[in-house]
């Protein structure tokens, strides 16, 4: 198998998908975040202050889950395909919710009448908290491994199977860290009254986060067969849950110290942690299979060919530099508080 | 119904949905971009006015379309699960590249364009609006090169059997060109300039024969003329191209199309027509030897007909194929009168004059769609019965895993969310046309000192 850097191309591009869903995670994290708090705002103009926080850049934020989607597809069909077919139904309704929430974003502020905004801010809030529940409900089944038969397809439940407690339990907490995100992200966006409201609700905010956090990682160790074992075998591995915790703990002491800039890096480097987390946890392995063992879908046994992989690395070695400079162009150009004028939602 | 049907039945749903918006977006981007050129070189505020009044429909079909594309992008794991596993070596770069490539350049630059008038210089925003126009175009790129490589393969080989089997890249380059990518590329982005161009005609025609904004309105009617005129005629030469390579690479789908059974004869071309699938006989007007002509410049040069392909081996609807592909053929030949006539008359001086003719072109904003939707179907249903052409059956590509209780009840909750998608779309469209570039217009003092 040919290598690059000593990594053979399946685990480059392995570290290629992962990039890009903490890439998604973090941007997405929080205009979703900032969402989840939509209806704690009472004040039209809050509301309309906090959608266009993120008004210029949540389309862009989008594209990493559009690449990193393509990406999967591109490496690993066979994952893309046996994930998306197994877990229909949780996928059907986040591509549904997605749907209803940039229509959300698009057509609340466009008419004035009370009745409709008020809708349009219901559907808002209730899909930015349901799209970030179910992305910890997919990780939670990712983790847990599905009924992965000979063959690599699915031959489980179709319905509600994916909703277990621990599917639960990691969906509420992403819902949480997500919500500390957003909430981070609107300081930087805002001033005054709605500010001030700010700081009051992430301070509540954080520690159902702490509390879900433990509770997840506890029945993570106690019930999620063989998470040790991985340490045992590369103890020097052991950094990476540390480094998390650290940038978790991190989090409120910035905040009380008014240090959003820093505060917003640490909390997105708390998910940038736990993914590599997931990741290291999984490696080589990409779907589990709770079946047996040997019909685990892998990053080989998914993975694309050589001569296809090569090509996309190429691919992501021009396009990488060319996102980076639009995303930092978009960033500089809206750099700042909100200001709202005639062009905004 | 059985899985495989509710699986077409959605996915064909979701794309054409999907189909209506990014064709209105590219070809209002491209107007857009003239526009706003014509603002810069000019300093005419009419022109910027048009630039702002245009850009808000485009933010509205825009998002639309992105809404409705995330979810393509799914349904072909969701849905298509065997299928995606055969392709994925091939479709998945052009897929990665698509993101990387159009939908990053284009998302990027909405922003700016949308957001960023109060922000950043003019020049900027302009590149801002080239940015954005670009990105949609290279975004029609790559998924039309899947899409023709499933029609088309080239630049692979098939490894592995049975469930296993997989086709993968042995040439990047012949798999991207591959012999039907090029003219379809060219035909697609042609139809979605005619989608674009034809609805700033109709809502400045309307203006017109309602005596508002006249004086704007008559700049971007010519403005969209042009571009209609000129694409409309060189639809017509990819379009023939197109068929071209049909009749080489795609026999059956061709001989559906002209409803022509007969193994092994020269063939008709029919103006409008029926095909009885049963008795294989097509009534209708046509002329004798016509697409044997086309093809091979002889009227009676033998084409291969249906009956030279096994029964499993051939599209089994053969009048829809042939109904949906005439209904394009006729849009394409009314629009390139209707803009010849138009022309002409600009010429002469007289465009503005006729009521009737405005009165047509207010009407003609469907025409457009209606031709770009039916002519994928056109396209999707004379591959039938191959997804992959020549390798994979359709009804082998579908998910094994997903039940036809999963599909009904995902296509219910589609029909419900995108019905809602549609009359919000329709509704605040109509809105802003009705408004008029109204905001835009009353103050463009102020506005011209901002931007
Ligand atoms: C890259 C892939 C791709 C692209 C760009 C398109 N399609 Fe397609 N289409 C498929 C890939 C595909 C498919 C996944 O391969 C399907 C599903 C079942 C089938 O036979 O092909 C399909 C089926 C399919 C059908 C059902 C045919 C049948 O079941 O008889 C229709 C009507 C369309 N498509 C229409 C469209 C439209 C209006 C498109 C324009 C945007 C379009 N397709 C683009
Ligand atoms: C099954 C096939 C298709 C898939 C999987 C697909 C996928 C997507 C995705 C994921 C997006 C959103 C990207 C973003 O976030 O910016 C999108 C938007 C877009 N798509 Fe599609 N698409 C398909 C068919 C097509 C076709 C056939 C065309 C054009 C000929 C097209 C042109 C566009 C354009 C221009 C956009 C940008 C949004 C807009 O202008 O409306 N797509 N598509
Ligand atoms: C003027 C005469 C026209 C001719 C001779 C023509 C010919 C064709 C042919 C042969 C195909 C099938 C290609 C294939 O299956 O590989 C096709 C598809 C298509 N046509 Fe046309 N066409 C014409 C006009 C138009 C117009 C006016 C529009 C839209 C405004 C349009 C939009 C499309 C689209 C969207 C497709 C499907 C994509 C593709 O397969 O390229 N066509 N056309």
């Amino acid at each position: 198998m040919e290598t690059f850097l000593g990594l053979d191309y399946p685990t480059l591009w392995f570290l290629v998908v992962g990039l890009l869903f903490s890439g998604y995670a973090i941007l997405e994290g929080f205009d979703y975040g900032a969402g989840s708090w939509h209806l704690f705002f009472k004040k039209d103009l809050s509301r309309r202050i906090a959608i266009n926080a993120i008004g210029p850049l949540w389309d862009a934020n989008q594209v990493w889950l559009v690449i990193g989607g393509g990406a999967l597809f591109a490496g690993f069909p066979v994952m893309y395909a046996t994930m998306l077919s197994s877990m229909y139904i949780p996928f059907m309704l986040f591509l549904m919710l997605l749907v209803l929430r940039s229509s959300a974003i698009k057509f609340r502020s466009a008419e004035k009448m009370l009745w409709w905004r008020k809708t349009w801010d219901i559907v808002y809030f209730t899909s930015n908290i349901l799209i970030s529940f179910l992305l910890g409900v997919v990780l939670a089944n990712l983790l847990q491994g599905l009924q992965i038969g000979e063959n690599l397809t699915y031959t489980g439940g179709l319905f509600f199977s994916f909703l277990n407690p621990y599917a639960i339990m990691v969906g509420l907490t992403t819902v949480f860290l997500f919500m500390m995100q957003g909430a981070i992200f609107l300081l930087l966006k805002t001033e005054g009254r709605l500010h001030a409201r700010l700081t009051f609700l992430l301070k509540k905010s954080m520690i159902f986060f702490i509390i879900s956090f433990a509770a997840t990682s506890l029945y993570t160790l106690v019930f999620l067969l063989g998470v040790t074992d991985k340490f045992k075998e590369y103890p020097a591995f052991f950094v990476i849950p540390i480094l998390a915790f650290l940038a978790v703990a991190n989090v409120p002491r910035l905040v009380s110290k008014k240090k959003y800039g820093q505060a917003l890096i640490f909390s997105s480097l708390t998910m940038a942690f736990l993914l590599m987390l997931v990741a290291f946890q999984l490696y080589p392995v990409l779907l589990p299979s709770t079946i047996n063992p040997a019909y685990s879908i892998t990053i080989y046994n998914a993975a694309s060919s050589q001569k296809s992989l090569g090509i996309m690395l190429i691919i992501v070695c021009l396009g990488a530099p060319l996102l980076a400079f639009y995303f930092a162009f978009l960033y500089r150009t809206f750099k700042g508080l909100v200001q709202l004028d005639d062009t905004s939602y | 119904m059985d899985t495989e049907i509710l699986a077409r039945i959605q996915f064909a749903f979701t794309i054409a949905f999907h189909y209506i918006y990014p064709p209105l977006s590219i070809g209002i981007g491209l107007i857009m971009v003239i526009m706003e050129g014509m603002y810069l070189k000019t300093g005419h505020k009419h022109y910027e006015v048009l630039t702002r009044f245009w850009l808000k429909i485009f933010a509205i079909t825009f998002g639309i379309g992105v809404a409705t594309g995330i979810i393509m992008e799914f349904e072909f794991g969701t849905n298509w699960a065997v299928y995606s596993r055969y392709v994925g070596d091939i479709f998945g770069s052009a897929l990665a590249a698509e993101g990387l490539f159009a939908f990053g350049l284009e998302s990027a630059f909405l922003g700016v364009l949308l957001f960023g008038w109060n922000r950043v210089s003019p020049k900027v925003h302009f590149i801002s609006t080239i940015g954005v126009f670009l990105g949609s175009m290279f975004s029609a790129v790559w998924i039309v090169v899947a899409n023709s490589w499933q029609q088309t393969p080239a630049g692979y080989h098939i490894v592995g059997e049975g469930f296993n089997a997989r086709a993968e890249v042995t040439d990047f380059w012949a798999m991207v060109f591959n012999p039907s990518s090029l003219d379809r590329i060219m035909h697609v982005w042609q139809g979605a300039i005619l989608a674009g161009s034809f609805l700033v005609l109709s809502v400045h025609a309307y203006y017109l024969l309602k005596g508002r904004y006249i004086e704007i309105s008559k700049k971007a009617f010519k403005i969209a003329l042009g571009i209609a005129t000129i694409v409309s005629l060189t639809q017509l030469i990819s379009g023939h191209s197109s068929a071209d390579g049909v009749a080489v690479n795609q026999p059956a789908k061709l001989a559906a199309m002209e409803g022509h059974y007969e193994k092994s004869a020269a063939a008709d071309l029919y103006l409008f027509g029926w095909v009885n699938n049963e008795t294989q006989e097509v009534t209708g007007v046509k002329l004798p030897g016509g697409l044997s002509f086309l093809v091979h410049q002889d009227f009676n040069a033998p084409i291969t007909g249906l009956n030279a392909f096994r029964k499993a081996d051939r599209p089994g609807q053969v009048n829809a194929v042939f109904q949906f592909y005439h209904i394009m053929i006729s849009i394409g030949m009314f629009l390139i009168g209707l803009t010849l006539y138009a022309s002409f008359l600009w010429w002469r001086g007289t465009l503005f004059n006729k009521k009737w003719l405005l009165k047509v072109f207010a009407f003609s904003v469907l025409l457009p769609q209606i031709a770009n939707q039916v002519g994928w179907f056109a396209a999707e249903m004379g591959r039938q019965p191959w997804i992959v052409y020549g390798h994979l059956r359709t009804s082998e590509g579908f998910s094994q895993a997903v039940s036809s209780n999963q599909i009904l009840f995902s296509l219910i909750l589609f029909l419900v969310v995108y019905a809602i998608l549609f009359v919000l779309f329709i509704y605040s469209v109509n809105k802003k046309i009705k408004n008029g570039p109204f905001d835009e217009a009353k103050n463009p003092d102020s506005f011209l000192k901002r931007v």
